[in-house]
């Protein structure tokens, strides 16, 4: 009775979080003596974990919650665990659909990939009466055989009483392990507890602690750290620097010297810094441009770590033929791709450990190309997952295999089949007559007005656009070719176009958790004065996108572009004011990358589990974080 | 008149043309040319302020009807029918007072001779005070009139009016009396509007203080020396320029406000709501003031206000008085906007194949939307810096009230008949 009231209470603070939580019928067993958050105080602090070191918990049977109990409770999105989604489950037949679209995602960063965009294959299958929530159960199916449902305790009494003798000693390092890691954890949480690190609160313990006060902890690193933490004793051990990995770090800050030095030492290509930095944004990284394109070319025989495809990839980000973060993230993950199916596990390592690390080198090189996007973290943290959780019974043909399987799969749904569902659902909010307008060149928005367009909709697309890198010259060579009529105009000019306008819709880089839209650098102005002129605002963005972030404005985390573009004008030379005093002293060029916009410009979020308001985001992070991490 | 008249038609075509820049340019060529149109107008004996008035008026017509949106040349024609008036009237009340007669047989207008009439019945000032109705006595305008007929009354010429038609030689001085105050009040104007901006640059210290951040967009001659005179009295602050696409005015005033040593960043205009929450103040020039406090501004400085409004970072708008027009607008975005070339936006070569797309219908696929100003409503403006101090824009009908005549508001209207 014990044993299994406690993984339910450990695991209770997140279930509770959800707000959805009632006891399911058959966990409600008679008569429980103990209390069971009563039943903790028992436990010494110092084992805060709770479950090794209390010998009654160990000796009493194990009991898991039935896998299918526990994910409907937990994902309140997901209706119909058993229901599959009728799509091509062989992993060949997703590869080659996936190579199409991707492909052709990549080459819309080429100006002259125009109108490769395949609207009709993505919209045949779209329109194949899928469910919305259709989407999640495949990944509900592929839980069944390892679903962890209850949360640390219970894999712990797992590890403990069935398979502790019949596994090798391995097994109980990695309980031993398991317990110093515990164990830091509390400490961590102890000193959270004290109000001096709130953030470093992890793991077990602090889910254990929040059962007592009420307080809902920061739900996505408990998540996180319990699952590093829960990895430990599933069979694999990655290297102990990856759990930390798994807790969303604090992002790199460039005003920082003494850990940009250490940076700089790991760092493939010597970067020199701008001479002019913008004071403001001394946090973000500020280098020369053209000295790192040169550099990065020389060395490309040198640079033996890196594999072609990923220097191919990083090339592309640095020159800014791959931009679009749906885009960059499928580059990546292909690149991986390639990169693991040529990968072969040196001798004296194990594949988990050491594929691991060369991710890790791989992505500190694409870093150094370009900064990551939040959608490209989420992808790896995803693979790194994946790795981390291979079984250690697979060959290393079978992992490999596995894994790029594994990432197919997550393009397919996370990207390519999410992206169909939002055009499903944005084209309901496009009828006749309609003025639409949007911004830069989102590539979820050119689809739904594509599809929109495919349906037979009248309506009037405006398109604004912005320098510098003018991208919705692109989108607008691709609607026009498909003979939708345009506006373009720039984005100054949008309280002139706004009073004609019906509807807006905006793409996002990511979505933050409390409901700001990080995008491309102007959305936010585009936002407001929408907002202004009362037309609504939609925004159209993929929920592998949405972060646990928060951010208020758009200055602590952005990304800074090269300067140069600021000065010079593309198209028109007559304009070179600014030639002789870019060296001055006193000037500086300030190129955002992206902006925040608030969330009370928003009207509605479209994403892959339906039409949302921002205040919703939150539990759409935590709940595709699990499903997303748990596959 | 020929050489007049190649003057006119020459600064019609320059109107029509858009070959001039920024309303401060316009406004003062306007007056200089309403000034020759005065000087080379013939007078006759009587009604000289009419004739005058007329003449320029035939001219203003013109002028506002090659370029409706360029407001100042409107401001200016009638700040010049103001002076004509007010001239004639000091000149009139001058010689009643002079001479307190009560005979004002040969009224010279009709306006005038009302006014005459009202002048023999009551004091100078209250009858320069009655004439507009939209003028009610205020201290400005007292203090503006009073020092005119205190050292006029004792002119020679001031029996004149009286007896007009026998003495021809004190008409003939006073003729040209008017003509020359005329002049040099029309020099006056020139004058100020030349230096303008110093005077709104000398306000400068009391709005800006040390280490402060500023936005400004696109570049305005009365912006950079508003900035500049802050940076001389010492002050250090930096300054976000955004570019002001699509004529990337604001490259122009980096450039200028770098080469007298302010700290200077160049944003693009997307990036302008991610930095204003770090911004203290928004400076900002005008194309015109409208009468309710609106503001026709360079494109994109709509979406500036809003930006700030939602930070609460005040927004400063620097109008020169020719800036002030005496109208209310109505539908501004509209009616007062000018849609640029959309080669400022777009490559023809790349999209002539997009542009003549619709062959069924004839109209084509692509429209390419170039305003070239804003409208910004007075609810998002916070302060008024002019030539005359801080206003806020609720009070600037009343400013605008103390530039122009009611009489003269009209010529727009005329024009709008007339063409």
């Amino acid at each position: 009775m014990d044993p299994r009231r406690a993984p339910r209470t450990v695991s209770d603070p997140k279930v509770r979080k959800v707000g959805f939580f009632t006891d399911p019928p058959d966990r409600s067993l008679p008569g429980p003596p103990n209390h069971p958050i009563s039943s903790f105080p028992t436990s010494p602090p110092s084992t805060v974990d709770n479950s090794p070191p209390s010998a009654g918990n160990s000796l009493s049977p194990v009991m898991i919650p039935p896998p299918r109990h526990s994910s409907s409770i937990l994902s309140p999105l997901r209706r119909d665990p058993p229901e599959f989604f009728p799509l091509p489950a062989s992993p060949t037949a997703s590869t080659t659909f996936s190579d199409d679209v991707a492909s052709t995602m990549k080459g819309r960063g080429v100006a002259a990939a125009s109108s490769s965009l395949p609207g009709g294959l993505l919209f045949d299958i779209a329109a194949s009466s899928v469910p919305a929530s259709g989407l999640t159960t495949v990944s509900v199916v592929n839980n069944l055989p390892i679903e962890k449902g209850g949360g640390v305790a219970v894999e712990m009494q797992d590890d403990q009483s069935s398979r502790s003798k019949s596994l090798k000693e391995k097994t109980t390092k990695a309980e031993r392990r398991a317990l110093q890691e515990a164990q830091r954890a509390a400490k961590a949480t102890a000193k959270a507890e004290d109000g001096k690190t709130p953030a470093a609160a992890s793991g077990a313990a602090a889910s254990v602690k929040s059962g007592k006060s009420v307080k809902p902890p920061p739900s996505q690193k408990n998540d996180s750290a319990a699952l590093a933490a829960l990895e430990k004793k599933a069979g694999d051990r990655p290297p102990e620097k990856d759990r930390k990995k798994e807790v969303p770090q604090p992002r790199m800050q460039f005003d920082d010297k003494s850990r940009v030095e250490k940076a700089k030492r790991r760092a493939v290509v010597k970067q020199t810094e701008a001479r002019n930095r913008v004071e403001l944004f001394r946090h973000l990284p500020q280098y020369e441009r053209g000295t790192q394109r040169t550099e990065l070319q020389s060395k490309f025989f040198e640079l033996d770590p890196v594999h072609p495809a990923v220097y191919k990839v990083g090339l592309q980000y640095l020159y800014g033929d791959i931009c679009g973060s749906n885009a960059r993230c499928i580059a990546m993950l292909q690149a991986f791709q390639e990169a693991i199916k040529d990968y072969s596990t040196p001798s004296e390592k194990t594949l988990a450990r050491d594929l691991t690390a060369k991710i890790g080198s791989y992505l500190s090189f694409l870093i150094e190309c370009r900064p990551l996007s939040i959608s490209m973290g989420n992808a790896i943290r995803f693979l790194k997952n994946r790795i981390a959780k291979l079984p250690l019974t697979l060959s290393e043909l079978e992992a490999k295999a596995t894994l790029r399987s594994d990432i197919d799969r997550f393009i397919n749904e996370k990207i390519i089949l999410a992206d169909k569902v939002i055009v499903k659902h944005a084209v309901t909010k496009i009828s006749d007559g309609d003025v639409l307008l949007t911004y830069g060149s989102p590539s979820a928005v050119e689809m739904v007005l594509l599809h929109a367009h495919e349906l037979g909709k009248q309506f009037r697309v405006v398109v604004v656009d912005s320098r510098p890198k003018l991208e919705g010259q692109l989108l607008l060579h691709r609607l026009v070719g498909k003979g939708i009529n345009c506006t373009y105009t720039h984005v100054n000019a949008i309280s002139y176009i706004m009073h004609e306008v019906t509807r807006v819709f905006l793409g996002a880089s990511s979505v933050l958790s409390n409901g700001t839209v990080y995008s491309k650098v102007g959305t936010a102005c585009v936002a407001m004065v929408a907002h202004a002129f009362r037309v609504p605002v939609l925004v159209c963005c993929e929920a592998y996108k949405f972060h646990e972030r928060v951010q208020l404005d758009s200055l602590c985390s952005n990304e800074l572009g090269d300067p140069d573009v600021i000065s010079k004008i593309h198209g028109r030379e007559d304009i070179n004011f600014l030639d002789g005093s870019t060296n001055s002293e006193n000037l500086q060029l300030l190129n955002l990358i992206y902006d925040a916009t608030p969330s009370d410009y928003i009207s509605m979020i479209i994403t892959d589990y339906g039409m949302v308001p921002p205040t919703s985001v939150p539990v759409i992070v935590r709940d595709y974080r699990r499903e997303h991490l748990w596959i | 008149m020929p050489d007049v008249q190649a003057l006119v038609n020459d600064f019609l075509i320059k109107l029509k043309k858009r070959k001039i820049e920024g309303s401060q340019a316009t406004a003062r060529q306007a007056a200089e040319l309403l000034r020759s149109v005065i000087s080379q107008q013939r007078v006759p004996y009587t009604n000289q302020a009419g004739a005058l008035i007329d003449a320029v008026r035939a001219v203003g017509e013109q002028l506002i009807a090659a370029n409706p949106v360029e407001l100042a040349v409107g401001n200016i024609v009638r700040r010049v029918l103001h002076i004509i008036r007010e001239e004639n009237l000091s000149l009139a009340t001058a010689a009643i007072a002079g001479l307190n007669l009560s005979a004002a047989s040969d009224g010279d207008d009709d306006d005038d001779g009302e006014r005459d009439e009202h002048t023999v019945l009551s004091a100078a000032a209250v009858a320069a005070a009655a004439r507009s109705t939209l003028r009610p006595p205020s201290l400005q305008t007292l203090l503006e009139d009073m020092p005119e007929s205190a050292t006029i009354p004792h002119t020679p010429s001031s029996g004149g009016d009286s007896e007009g038609k026998s003495k021809s030689a004190d008409k003939s001085s006073r003729t040209r009396r008017l003509k020359h105050d005329i002049i040099e009040a029309v020099n006056e104007l020139i004058q100020d509007i030349t230096t303008c901006h110093e005077q709104i640059a000398e306000q400068a210290i009391e709005h800006i203080h040390q280490n402060e951040v500023i936005l400004t967009l696109g570049s305005s001659k009365t912006v950079l020396e508003f900035l500049y005179a802050a940076k001389e009295k010492r002050r250090s602050f930096r300054v976000f320029v955004a570019e002001g696409a699509p004529r990337y005015q604001g490259h122009l005033l980096a450039k200028e406000l770098v080469a007298r040593g302010l700290h200077t960043t160049l944003i693009t205009d997307s990036a302008v709501f991610a930095i204003i929450s770090r911004v203290n103040m928004v400076i900002v020039g005008a194309h015109a003031v409208m009468a309710n406090g609106g503001v026709i501004a360079p494109v994109g400085l709509n979406m500036v206000a809003l930006a700030a409004q939602k930070h609460a970072v005040p927004f400063v708008v620097l109008a020169g008085s020719h800036k002030l027009c005496p109208l209310y607008p109505h539908n501004p975005e509209v009616l007062l906007n000018e849609l640029r070339s959309p080669s400022e936006l777009l490559d023809f070569g790349e999209f002539s194949d997009c542009l003549d797309f619709g062959s069924g219908t004839g109209s084509p696929l692509l429209h390419v939307v170039n305003p070239a100003f804003d409208y910004v409503p007075p609810k998002l403006v916070s302060l008024f810096i002019t030539d005359t101090g801080g206003h806020n824009p609720s009070y600037m009908y009343r400013l605008i009230a103390d530039y122009y005549s009611a009489d003269d508001l009209v010529v727009r209207g005329r024009i709008a008949s007339g063409n």
